[in-house]
């Protein structure tokens, strides 16, 4: 048995359908990303098909399916970050990193991923990266908040 | 006295002992927004004074308290004195404030108000709740939010906590779902369904197990009211889900909430450990032989999860699609038992209204619409953050009383989020209740209120949301899967000055087919902001279309960038920021901007604006 199917049975032990998207995001908990592997090995576990889970998988936007970078950059376009030009900080920021949404840098420095909302509307726009969300951007301060990052 | 009474009293003896501490104590706001604006640099200069022993004092971290734009907050509450509030502290601020403020009597800092009892000024310093953005505020679902700890239950028990939930097990499920009918509550989620009746469905519905679901997975795009509740309150949901689920006969419940609330889960479970361990959650709560279990489920970022059959689909595993109606969730929900999904908002002021009684909550609001609704107030407001205000105030209090008015000239204020629609100065005056935003083309939603001014194009704003909600669409009716996409490629070409009055017709056509063919409130909804911006902006669509002109100036296609040369200091501070090189000139001369070249980043504009040395020369014309 392998250990993703070992840690199922313990994390999971219904072994029922509801556990699908609790079971997808203990994957990409482990792993920062859904390896086409583990949708078989879940198959097996749940007894569901493989296009069912990949179904599913791709319908929520939380899923990913490239290995992450080493740091993870959310942009926020929600209603507020619009209305304050987030447009303008994503096109900057895609022309600082050189990647568009949904994939990694070459280097594996960052991965870019557009969000609906952050809910900092208060204090737009904004971005995260990793885990600290950085606000009231502007072009220029965006150059130095990525230096931040190695 | 039994337990919980013991309860109750330790926990009155705690809060005593904290207000009358003989050492200061230091509240940090700790919210998303507050740690997004610097709290959590702040919490560590802070800990760092406290390894000096010459300084002894208790730090506690507490909710958002609302006014966001005074992010991050720190409170001083010397012994004997009040609680003082200091705004936009960074870490350096915050050390002379415990050194010089908490510490010294004579310190010259002053606080920006108090949050001690009475609104009366103390020493010159005004109360917190006297100030503009929070006078005109009723606060009953917000009144911990930003005052407790949040992951303390005894903080929660010392301010009436649970007893709503006491008077709901003394009175009998009938008699909570009567007192839920006076108050006038409705579904805060948007909709606006009476909350008793879906209680009372669910009740009477045949069934052996019933569900009950928060919906918190907040998804529209400009609103944070759920999350600020939840992280600066998360007792007052947890006491109005029990209350909510004993009045329908629920024995497992679930909140569903957004993944992308990390410290909204968090808080959460802590919430619940510590509710279980004080016999609050479980078997026979409070001796009354109800038993009753939360599980929470991570929402994996749908928009359509917030209809109530998608979200059901979702927890049950599936692709969040909706599911036609009848049967509705009340008779046939969650694994086809009688469900019932109630809003963060709604089942956090369930609790006062068992607390106060459903006349003294009657009393708010309009004659349809009762209490007090939150807002989030944002865009291009001057005090923004969250609020929450009686139901029946007008849009002119909020926009200028509360949120102090807009720097340019006021053009409109979007409300319902994707599902809204845009409203204009000619609504200003209309008082907000359910009925008449829907009349006015709009929604109540559940509350984001983003405020536009001349800077917002109001195309650019519905291909916004038009292009969120396509992307959101789940795909199963085509007139929203289709529809929605139409929609977007010719608001594209208004926005690309390549469209032609004939679009025009095209897009209120698909627009009102989208709204009429669609299942669910998503894609019925959907082209809600179009047709508000159509109706009340027909002359900025005209503009887009035959002078190929976008006023505001935010249509990329549509403006240019120029240097005012009476202006320009020649500080070379925008060539250094060109990406493209476009701007070129030697120093101290006017410099030149070749349109060839620009790729209209901005970064020129910006540093111009915000750079003292260079002069607000380089602007963006249509």
């Amino acid at each position: 048995m392998s250990s993703l199917l070992n840690t199922l049975g313990k994390h999971f032990p219904e072994c029922s359908k509801g556990d699908l998207i609790p079971i997808l995001q203990h994957v990409q908990h482990q792993e920062g990303y859904i390896p086409s592997n583990t949708i078989r090995e879940i198959s097996e576990y749940l007894n569901i098909s493989c296009s069912t889970i990949y179904g599913v998988a791709t319908f929520y936007s939380q899923f990913k399916f490239n290995p992450p970078g080493r740091h993870s950059i959310k942009i926020c376009l929600g209603t507020a970050c619009h209305v304050q030009g987030g447009d303008f900080i994503l096109s900057a920021l895609q022309m600082e990193i050189g990647i568009t949404p949904g994939s990694t840098t070459e280097d594996g420095r960052f991965d870019l991923e557009r969000v609906a909302c952050l809910g900092c509307c208060a204090i737009a726009p904004v971005m995260m990266v990793d885990n600290d969300i950085h606000s009231r951007l502007s072009v220029i301060k965006l150059r130095q908040i990525l230096s931040n990052y190695e | 006295m039994n337990d919980f009474e013991q309860l109750q009293k330790t926990a009155q003896e705690q809060w005593e002992m904290l207000q009358h501490s003989s050492d200061p104590v230091v509240y940090v706001g700790m919210g998303t927004c507050g740690l997004a604006s610097g709290a959590g640099d702040v919490w560590k200069s802070i800990q760092k004074i406290k390894d000096n022993s010459k300084y002894k004092f208790q730090t506690i971290k507490v909710g958002c308290i609302g006014p966001c734009y005074f992010e991050p907050l720190l409170d001083v509450q010397k012994p004997g004195s009040s609680r003082f509030t200091f705004n936009n502290v960074d870490a350096d601020r915050a050390k002379k404030i415990i050194k010089e403020f908490a510490f010294s009597d004579e310190s010259k800092l002053k606080p920006l108000a108090h949050l001690g009892d009475g609104i009366e000024t103390i020493n010159g310093t005004k109360s917190f709740w006297e100030l503009p953005m929070l006078k005109y505020q009723k606060r009953i679902v917000l009144r911990n939010c930003g005052i407790v700890d949040p992951e303390n239950i005894m903080h929660y028990i010392a301010r009436d906590g649970f007893s709503g939930l006491i008077n709901a097990f003394e009175k009998g499920p009938e008699e909570v779902i009567e007192e839920i009918r006076i108050s006038g509550l409705r579904g805060r989620g948007g909709a606006g369904f009476p909350t008793y009746k879906k209680w009372q469905f669910c009740r009477e519905a045949k069934g052996k197990i019933k569900y009950l679901i928060c919906n918190a997975d907040e998804g529209d795009p400009g609103a944070f009211m759920n999350r600020s509740l939840i992280e600066g309150d998360p007792f007052a949901l947890l006491e109005g889900m029990i209350i909510a689920a004993y009045a329908l006969g629920a024995n497992q419940a679930y909140i569903y909430i957004r993944a992308e609330y990390p410290l909204a889960i968090e808080r959460l479970n802590i919430a619940i450990a510590q509710m279980k361990q004080a016999g609050l959650l479980g078997r026979n709560i409070l001796d009354s032989g109800f038993n009753l279990e939360i599980k929470l489920k991570e929402g994996a970022g749908a928009f359509v999860c917030g209809e109530e059959t998608a979200l059901i689909a979702s927890i049950e595993g599936e692709r969040g699609m909706p599911r036609s109606r009848p049967p509705y969730p009340t008779l046939s929900g969650l694994n086809g038992n009688p469900t019932t999904i109630n809003n963060v908002e709604t089942l956090g002021t369930i609790p006062n209204i068992l607390r106060n009684g459903g006349d003294w909550y009657n009393q708010y609001g309009t004659a349809n619409s009762k209490g007090t609704k939150t807002f989030a107030l944002v865009g291009k407001v001057r005090r923004t953050g969250l609020i929450e205000v009686p139901l029946g105030i007008t849009l002119r209090e909020i926009i200028y009383d509360i949120g102090g008015g807009t720097i340019k000239p006021f053009k409109a204020v979007q409300t319902g989020g994707p599902s809204g629609g845009c409203l204009t100065e000619e609504h200003i005056d209309l008082p907000i209740d359910y009925e008449s935003l829907s009349e006015a083309g709009s929604i109540m939603g559940s509350g984001g209120l983003i405020v536009m001014d001349e800077n917002s194009c109001m195309v650019d704003v519905a291909k916004y949301f038009l292009n969120f909600t396509s992307k959101e669409s789940c795909g199963k009716c085509t007139p929203c899967r289709i529809g929605t996409k139409r929609m977007v490629e010719i608001l594209e070409k208004f926005t690309k000055g390549t469209g032609s009055i004939d679009d025009l017709a095209t897009l209120e056509n698909i627009a009102k087919t989208v709204k009429n063919g669609s299942l669910c409130g998503l894609g019925q909804t959907a082209p809600n902001p179009v047709l508000t911006t159509l109706k009340y902006f027909y002359r900025e669509y005209q503009e887009h279309i035959e002078d190929k002109r976008c006023v505001a100036a935010v249509c990329r296609d549509l403006v240019e960038y120029r240097v005012i040369k009476e202006k320009c200091t020649g500080c070379q501070r925008c060539v250094e920021v060109c990406p493209t090189g476009a701007i070129t000139g030697p120093r101290s001369e006017p410099h030149n901007l070749d349109p060839e070249k620009c790729i209209k980043c901005r970064a020129c504009y910006e540093i111009c604006r915000f750079d003292a040395i260079a002069g607000d020369a380089i602007i963006i014309v249509s």
